[in-house]
């Protein structure tokens, strides 16, 4: 039996639910942890970065207009669909990490289940920050969350895969849509998961993902006055501060990096980092018109 | 300012029928009870000081619709009445008539005698008031015998079941009917019990009625019931008829009515008036208030300002 | 008809009397009143007649560096303050302004310019309902939401505008030190004397020194508090541009912040609105304390089918608002905050008359000496008018008109302002489809400008984030 040539996969960038190659035509080398090649990687431009922004905000009325339960359901779907693709992810976060295939399967579980965990929120997270406000007065008061909007994600650099995952789950869960900057160095599992999503009942253009070098896609996103918000997760020290001077632009508002351990169970701060409270009054008074008599 | 209209006004079409009136009450703005309610409050806050308090209180007791309504009345009782509404105050003849006295239909004569000459009017409730539960033609015949005593003003009650039942049209009619009786020497006032009618809808849906039914004035409430003339009621009807003129060029005057005890409260409905219908309405002939014991306040008021003295119940007449 | 003669209201001024202005004042740093590093000082006017209040010190750099150090000492103790010896500070000075209101109602509107109704009637009962509302969570952290055990962030630097200067005050002070923070505040340089007689407040109420700072200045008193590198918390209430700029002076660093910033709120009236209640709010909307409010009605949209009526409606009430001397109780309309502000009130309302709107005010005599602007409506509006898109911050009304609800929506959304709107209509599930698709963080319903400590209040966009007031306002000085 002769050995078989295997068939490499062509990664493009995901943007509006397609799968174009980047606007510059370029690509860039990405290897695995000793170097070796593993694949080319688009290189996002400027354009891809404000073509990616464009169809986020597309899609974001249909998709923040989407029932709480709808979004639920799409997002169980996505780990779903990631279940029946978990031995390529295994090999492609072991590759793009130099993890061993074990570890690299803990990595790849997890991320699965994290879907899962925000996926149970998208209808929970509005009684839990939200509620009526009891104002004196004959008024009916209510707060409830809405998302913010279109919102530019710089993925971590180190954990490709579920870093990814646990930054934009609850991006997209609470109903914003995402620009994505895959990890620079190890942008594979992002672009894979792209195919994911495309499958998975997620709109198109609900979540963009980019390739190619954080510094250059990010200042003009930081930049853009067409984006909300801004995930630093992805950005070093100097760059978190050159991105958050240009996000005061419009006044983005900004989630800085700290450090996180992407293994535990989240909080609730990358939900709530990218809610607006809305609060609503009403008038309501008595039934009828007898009112005090003098 | 036009006080007169042909009869046949702009809005004479709407009550064609049961439906179109309907459609027409329904289709009146409706009304917030929170933002009334706001609104009359914050007009009370106006500060009503020296000169501008002497006015008001004076005017106030020109407005005055001076009212025995007790089973208990007697001639002696009407005849002092009377004599308090042409002259209020024994010690001051400074101070103004009182616009009317308000009695039953058979005290009217009794009424007229006692304020003959002096342009205090004899207003008189009919209808089978306060509840109004009787039949039309027993209403018409109450109202002919106060007309036909003399009684310068008719304080009418409406149906108000056949109102909450949305029958419109038959509450129309008998304002039409009432109007009819009082011929052309008497003013109808038209009684909508506001308290009864529950919601600030309806007493805008009742204004709107009564005016296009022919109304002089429209009014609150009889007194005889738990709610009466509130701030609130009275700045919509105040608005009812200020839209009402400017729809159709005739003016309608308002007369809130129960409960009004104190100069401070009358001052309020008169920033009500002063700020809503405007200056028009600053005057007996368009504003009422339907009282009794608010004379003596402002009596008491009057005299405060005009001595700087506080006075007491014992410097004016008991009645 | 007889003509009887007109009613018109005497003179009800308020006595002056009650409160005591002293000459000039120093800075509230750690407990006790200090003069300014090199003695600088400037003077603050009662906008309604120029007269000169008080001379204030101008706080430097290094002047701001002290009540940090105060406030950062400060901070030790009052964080390690079990919460409900925090709250009763806080009950304290609740019942202090209670007992106080009638002076600090009569400080505030010489200070500002605004009519005593609204200081008597609207700032300082809130300003006494929010330290009682935060009071009572300063031992309840656990339960807010934010963990067992949430943290204060240690020293809050606080900027505040002269529109609301001690609700402003009271908005920023009440949850910071409920949560164990410390603060310096910079009350704004034309309304510092209720920040002032505030410092006097925590006095009597047996505040620890150093846990409230004063500090008084201009903007650059402003710049160097919140660029000062132990400050932990930022939080501005003021214009846009200046919101900017101190989100990139914190940029890189952890300090917390949120900016309560400009807006052009869309007041929404459908045909089958209200009508004499929506002119109540569409007055109350924009003319309330001079249309100097961030959160103004200052965008008219009317369905066509009903502006002639509403406008004869809005016109007829604009001639009954009394503008003048703001102690007079009747008072409805007040004095400009100062010379700068009238003359950017000004400028816009010209460039409104320049590009086409047409102007109308009603019939109104100003007074000679101090700021004054006749309250205006602008008809005759477009999107694309300076009018319709730029902040003014005065008693200006733009009128635009729509068709659909639709149209009614994207006009309101169609600003890089995100704070409030209203909408006025009899038809409940209008109300609440349009409300969901507005984007601004407070929308009010057959209401407008209403306000309660209980219900957080904060914008979209570029009005600013962050929420102030309720449980969501705690989140602010809490570290999560």
């Amino acid at each position: 039996m002769s050995d078989r040539l295997s068939v490499f996969k062509t990664y493009k960038l995901y943007v509006g639910g397609k799968f174009p190659r980047s606007e510059s035509g370029r690509v860039y080398e990405v290897t695995d942890a000793k170097d070796n090649w593993l694949a080319n990687a688009p290189l996002s431009s400027r354009k891809d970065a404000r073509d990616a922004v464009v169809a986020a905000r597309k899609a974001f009325g249909g998709w923040s207009g989407a029932t709480a339960y709808n979004r639920g359901q799409v997002l169980y779907r996505v780990a779903e669909m990631l279940e029946g693709r978990r031995e390529q992810f295994v090999r492609e976060v072991a590759q793009a990490e130099g993890l061993s295939k074990s570890k690299a399967a803990a990595v790849v579980d997890a991320a699965i289940d994290r879907w899962v965990w925000y996926a149970g929120w998208t209808d929970k997270i509005a009684q839990v920050t939200g509620g009526a406000n009891p104002v004196a007065g004959p008024f009916f008061n209510l707060s409830s969350p809405e998302p913010t909007g279109v919102v530019a994600v710089l993925a971590p650099q180190d954990s490709s895969f579920l870093g990814l995952v646990s930054v934009l789950a609850p991006v997209i869960a609470t109903g914003n849509t995402a620009v994505v900057i895959a990890s620079e160095k190890a942008p594979l599992p992002a672009l894979s998961l792209a195919e994911v999503l495309a499958t998975s009942d997620v709109p198109g253009g609900v979540v963009n993902i980019l390739s190619g070098r954080t510094a250059e896609i990010a200042t003009p996103l930081a930049a853009h006055q067409d984006v909300n918000a801004i995930d630093l997760a992805g950005a070093d020290e100097e760059l978190a501060k050159e991105l958050e001077i240009a996000a005061a632009d419009n006044l983005k508002r900004v989630l800085r990096p700290r450090p996180v351990d992407f293994t535990e169970t989240p909080g609730t701060e990358r939900l709530t980092a990218f809610l607006e409270t809305k609060t609503v009054w009403h008038t309501t008074g008595a039934l009828g018109a007898a009112g005090s008599s003098y | 300012m036009p006080t007169t209209a042909p009869p046949a006004h702009a809005l004479a079409d709407v009550t064609a029928s049961d439906s179109t009136l309907r459609r027409f009450l329904h289709g009146l703005p409706g009304v917030d009870a929170v933002g009334l309610e706001a609104r009359a409050a914050s007009l009370g806050t106006r500060s009503i000081k020296t000169t501008a308090k002497a006015y008001a209180i004076d005017l106030a007791i020109s407005m005055v619709d001076l009212t025995t309504l007790e089973g208990a009345d007697t001639p002696g009782k009407v005849r002092a009445l009377g004599a308090k509404a042409v002259h209020p105050d024994p010690t001051d003849r400074t101070a103004p008539t009182t616009a009317a006295v308000c009695v039953y239909p058979d005290m009217v004569a009794v009424a007229k005698e006692a304020v003959a000459g002096s342009g205090v009017k004899v207003a008189s409730v009919a209808t089978a008031f306060p509840a109004g539960r009787a039949a039309l033609d027993v209403k018409l015949a109450d109202v002919r015998d106060a007309v036909a005593a003399g009684a310068d003003e008719i304080d009418m009650v409406i149906d108000r079941g056949a109102f909450l039942a949305g029958k419109y049209l038959k509450v129309y009619d008998e304002i039409v009917a009432v109007k009819e009786a009082c011929g052309t020497s008497a003013r109808l006032k038209v009684i909508f019990e506001t308290g009864e009618l529950s919601t600030y809808d309806n007493i805008r849906r009742a204004s709107w009625l009564g005016m296009i039914a022919g109304a002089d004035f429209i009014k609150t409430s009889t007194g005889k019931v738990a709610v009466n003339a509130t701030p609130a009621n009275t700045l919509l009807m105040l608005e009812a008829v200020r839209d009402f003129r400017a729809q159709t060029g005739i003016q309608v005057g308002v007369k809130p009515a129960g409960g009004i005890r104190t100069t401070k409260d009358a001052i309020k409905f008169l920033v009500l008036v002063n700020e809503t219908a405007g200056q028009d309405w600053l005057d007996n002939h368009w504003f009422r208030f339907g009282a009794s014991s608010l004379l003596n306040d402002l009596l008491m008021q009057r005299q405060k300002l005009a001595t700087g003295r506080y006075s007491g119940p014992d410097y004016v007449t008991v009645d | 008809m007889a003509s009887a003669p007109a009613f018109e209201y005497a003179p009800a001024p308020e006595s002056r009397s009650v409160v005591d202005i002293a000459p000039s004042y120093g800075l509230f740093i750690d407990g006790e009143f200090t003069d300014a590093t090199g003695g600088k000082v400037f003077k603050t006017v009662s906008p309604s007649t120029e007269e000169v209040l008080s001379e204030v010190a101008e706080a430097s750099a290094e002047d701001v560096d002290r009540a940090v150090k105060a406030a950062r000492k400060a901070f030790e103790k009052w964080s390690a303050l079990p919460g409900a010896e925090r709250a009763k500070y806080l009950f304290r000075i609740a019942r202090i302004i209670q007992e106080r209101s009638r002076e600090l109602a009569v400080l505030e509107t010489l200070d500002n310019g605004k009519p005593i109704k609204e200081t008597r009637d609207a700032d300082l009962p809130l300003v006494a309902a929010h330290f009682f509302y935060y009071a009572g969570w300063a031992d309840k952290l656990g339960h807010a939401g934010f963990g067992a055990e949430p943290r204060p962030l240690g020293v809050a630097g606080q900027v505040i505008p002269w529109n609301f200067p001690l609700l402003m005050l009271a908005w920023k002070i009440a949850p910071a030190l409920a949560t164990g923070n410390t603060v310096v505040l910079k009350p704004a340089e034309t309304t510092p004397l209720s920040a002032l007689f505030f410092a006097d407040i925590c006095r009597q109420a047996g505040l620890p020194k150093g846990v409230v700072n004063i500090v008084t200045g201009d903007g650059r008193t402003g710049a160097a508090l919140v660029a000062h590198p132990d400050v932990n918390k930022v939080a501005f209430t003021g214009s846009t541009a200046v919101g900017k700029a101190i989100a990139r002076t914190v940029a890189g660093t952890r300090k917390k912040l949120t900016l309560e910033l400009g807006g052009k709120g869309a007041n929404i009236v459908f045909d089958d609105a209200p009508i004499d209640q929506a002119v109540e709010g569409i007055v109350n909307g924009i003319f309330f304390n001079q249309g100097q409010v961030c959160c103004a009605g200052s965008r008219l949209l009317v369905q066509e089918s009903v502006q002639d009526e509403l406008l004869d409606a809005l016109k007829r009430r604009l001639s009954t608002l009394r503008l003048g001397d703001p102690l007079d109780k009747n008072t409805d309309i007040g004095a400009i905050n100062s010379a700068e502000q009238l003359a950017r009130i000004t400028a816009l309302a010209d460039a409104g008359e320049a590009e086409g709107a047409e102007r109308w005010s009603p019939a109104c005599e100003l007074p000679g000496a101090g700021y004054w602007f006749a309250p205006t409506l602008f008809t005759n509006v477009t999107q694309a008018h300076t009018i319709a898109r730029e902040e003014i911050f005065g008693p200006v009304l733009s009128v635009l008109s729509f068709r659909t609800p639709d149209e009614a929506v994207a006009k309101a959304n169609n600003t890089q302002y995100g704070l409030s709107a209203g909408i006025w209509s009899e038809k409940g599930s209008r109300i609440l489809a349009v409300a969901s698709k507005l984007r601004a963080g407070v929308v009010w319903s057959n209401t407008f400008n209403k306000f309660d400590p209980t219900s957080p209040f904060g914008g979209y966009k570029e009005s600013g984030f962050g929420r102030e007031g309720g449980r969501h306002g705690l989140e602010a000085y809490l570290d999560v």
